[in-house]
């Protein structure tokens, strides 16, 4: 008797978890993906089969290659530049600096920060007749010219902005993390032989930092992928839909403009983005260490 | 399996339960009303109706959801019906009323609406709004202008504009004569309907209701990609060089506070524009002036409130449904309501001694263009295309409105590829 419990009792304890995981997760990746060939408007409707129609409407649309390349920036800047940014307060940090404590706390804060509040704040500071801008003239800078959020071609540009505000802490903290657990005698036979402080970074201290690089690039190319609240805060896809990301296009599309079938072909396609990413890192995770298994 | 089976059907009695839970609280008759009146004026005009409902002794439930011109509304309302538990009402207008109802889940309001006499009070396009297959479905409350063009009289005095232009090259002989003062001429918010409501009014000065019509309406090719509509865009990308840089994204009561504030001289919007003034304590006449769109005075363009009423299980609610349907035609709350809202009673032939010379145009206007067909629905608001259109349409015309890079000839262009969407 105690020995089948024992033996049940731990596939009954992970069961309702991975059923509710089931059925939240992929349950909902099988249904918009059939959603994504029926003709469904306004509520689903499963009557109407349409193929892959929704997909060529969805590859016609203006509006959805717009969003494509937004992402695509934003994607490249915002990761490359959290990353660069949080590598160099990660180093400038780790050369034993007085008040190391606060000033980590300082930059890694935005990180606690929902992006509504960040992209609240930032249209507020970048909205020409009210942040910046406005400061600057009043300080008498009467020339100074910052209007990025309001027109069409670089308001992708200030959401790039805010997104690596926010995030160039996390990144610093795991360099940090990373250059912390460098050890001190390989930096210090390098200096023996003559390597410039420079050179030891880039030749040594990044090198072994590649595993770091690489969680830093998952977490928030990710992330930026699914970005929604950040546009929705600090633009709402606007002005007229220049910073609208895939994720704004598919709420727009379902839930405003009544073409279920269409938003649902295009989370599948963010899905595959995502996907696109993910499994290949997974893969080579899981085939580096099968002891684990 | 057997166990999963057990689990299945205890969950089902606790949901019954719950649902049972609900239908027994509300014995009382109660309504629960879906709205997104949730600025100054809007708000206090929906107190009048929920006085009223508690007055007849039933019990109000408000559930109010703000922002987007009722898209986030609509998203909740969605959820809410697909899981079986949809509000007594809704505030659901146009076309997307035809659409609710051919999903089935709308009660028909036949038996008030031939007590209260609808057929005779309302106007025949706005009834066929409220129908489904000749059944009343939902109740209009109100009827908007909004080609409407609203200015403070003391900007316009200080930069030496006589009277409210008549035209569009009036207009822009007032607009030159404001920016000489050092104000912005045009206080315009940047989203994609506000852009519309404003290309809207310029397309109907322009070209007239049958115009209007046939292009926006009919979505005819021809009359899209006419010299008409080039002027159109033509004399709408002159508004908006007119507008200040920073208008991307502010909401439209914003730019309602800049008229107020003597900040700008006018602005494009609908009535509702004018319960903000009228909250903010401003006279009309006075304070602030109203007239048609330039070139539009002969026509109006119409956007309708409406109540959507689903079908309900319990009959005690039922009564209370039915008894908000004839609240919300009936004279009290039409007066009391569009003084507060201000906008005009959809009901015909009510006494307009109360309201304002503004909204007595409007009224006036409204009976007038009903017999001449200067009445059109309100493409920004919802009011004659289905949805998926009138977004592909609102894109392409806010694109153009923002990038001043797009030619003409290619904004007229990608109109026309957009009234192709289904």
């Amino acid at each position: 008797m105690s020995r089948t419990f024992e033996l049940v009792m731990p596939k009954l304890a992970i069961a309702p978890a991975f059923v509710l995981g089931f059925a939240f997760i992929y349950g909902f990746m099988v249904w918009n993906g059939v959603l994504s060939v029926t003709g469904s408007r306004m509520l689903p409707n499963y009557d109407e089969f349409v193929g892959l129609a929704q997909y060529q409407q969805l590859f016609s649309m203006d509006r959805w290659w717009v969003a494509l390349k937004n992402l695509g920036i934003f994607s490249v800047l915002y990761v490359g530049g959290a990353m660069l940014l949080g590598m160099l307060l990660a180093i400038f940090l780790d050369q034993k600096v007085r008040a190391e404590g606060a000033l980590r706390t300082i930059y890694l804060y935005p990180m606690a920060l929902s992006f509504i509040v960040t992209g609240t704040a930032w249209k507020w500071i970048l909205n020409p007749s009210l942040g910046l801008e406005k400061l600057m003239h009043d300080l008498g800078w009467a020339s100074f010219h910052f209007d990025w959020l309001v027109q069409t071609e670089t308001a992708i540009y200030c959401v790039v902005i805010a997104g690596i505000w926010q995030s160039a802490g996390f990144a610093m903290a795991l360099f940090l993390a990373g250059l912390r657990g460098i050890d001190d005698s390989i930096i210090k036979a390098a200096q023996m032989d003559g390597a410039s402080l420079p050179r030891i970074y880039w030749r040594i201290i990044l090198p072994i930092l590649r595993p770091v690089v690489f969680s830093i690039i998952l977490v928030l190319s990710h992330l930026s992928i699914k970005s929604f609240d950040l546009v929705m805060a600090l633009t709402s896809g606007g002005p007229g839909y220049s910073t609208d990301v895939p994720a704004t296009f598919m709420y727009v599309m379902s839930f405003t403009r009544g073409q279920i079938g269409l938003g649902a072909a295009s989370a599948t396609m963010m899905l595959a983005t995502v996907a696109a990413i993910v499994v290949p890192y997974l893969y080579s995770e899981l085939r580096a260490k099968p002891h684990d298994r | 399996m057997l166990k999963l089976s057990k689990l299945a059907t205890a969950m089902a009695m606790v949901m019954a339960g719950v649902g049972m839970g609900i239908s027994l609280g509300a014995v009382a008759g109660e309504v629960e009303v879906l709205h997104y009146w949730t600025s100054g004026g809007e708000a206090k005009s929906v107190a009048e109706l929920k006085k009223i409902m508690q007055a007849k002794g039933h019990v109000w439930k408000d559930f109010a959801v703000a922002g987007g011109g009722g898209d986030n509304a609509a998203t909740v309302l969605k959820s809410r019906v697909v899981s079986g538990n949809p509000p007594a009402a809704a505030q659901i207008k146009g076309p997307a009323i035809q659409e609710w109802a051919s999903e089935g889940v709308l009660a028909n309001l036949d038996p008030v609406a031939k007590a209260e006499n609808w057929d005779t009070l309302l106007p025949k396009v706005v009834a066929d709004v409220m129908k489904y297959k000749g059944n009343y479905v939902a109740v209009p409350v109100n009827v908007h202008r909004v080609n409407w063009m609203w200015a403070n009289a003391a900007v316009l005095k200080k930069a030496g504009v006589a009277g409210m232009p008549k035209n569009w090259d009036e207009f822009f002989v007032a607009a030159e004569k404001i920016k000489k003062i050092g104000l912005i001429p045009v206080a315009h918010g940047g989203q994609n309907w506000q852009d519309f409501t404003t290309f809207e009014s310029v397309v109907l000065g322009i070209g007239g209701a049958k115009f209007y019509n046939d292009a926006l309406v009919k979505l005819d090719p021809k009359a899209l990609s006419s010299d008409t509509m080039t002027k159109s865009l033509e004399t709408l990308r002159k508004v908006k060089s007119y507008t200040d840089a920073a208008s991307p994204g502010r909401d439209w009561n914003l730019a309602t506070a800049m008229v107020m504030q003597e900040k700008a001289a006018f602005q494009f919007m609908g009535d509702w524009a004018k319960g903000e003034f009228l909250a903010a304590g401003k006279v009309p006449g006075k304070d602030f002036l109203c007239a048609a769109a330039p070139g539009t005075a002969n026509a109006f363009t119409f956007n309708v409130d409406s109540f959507a009423m689903f079908k309900l299980k319990n009959a005690a609610d039922q009564k209370a449904q039915s008894d908000l349907a004839a609240t919300i035609m009936g004279t009290e709350f039409q007066e009391v309501f569009n003084l507060n809202k201000g906008s005009i009673p959809v009901r015909l032939n009510m006494n307009m001694a109360k309201f304002d010379d503004c909204a007595k145009l409007s009224a006036k206007d409204f009976v007038d263009t009903a017999k001449t067909g200067g009445l059109v629905p309100s493409i920004a608001h919802n009011m004659a295309i289905r949805s998926s259109t009138e977004g592909a349409i609102k894109d392409a015309v806010s694109q153009f409105w923002n990038d001043d890079n797009i030619s003409i000839a290619d904004g007229v262009k990608s109109i026309v590829k957009a009234a192709a969407t289904r």
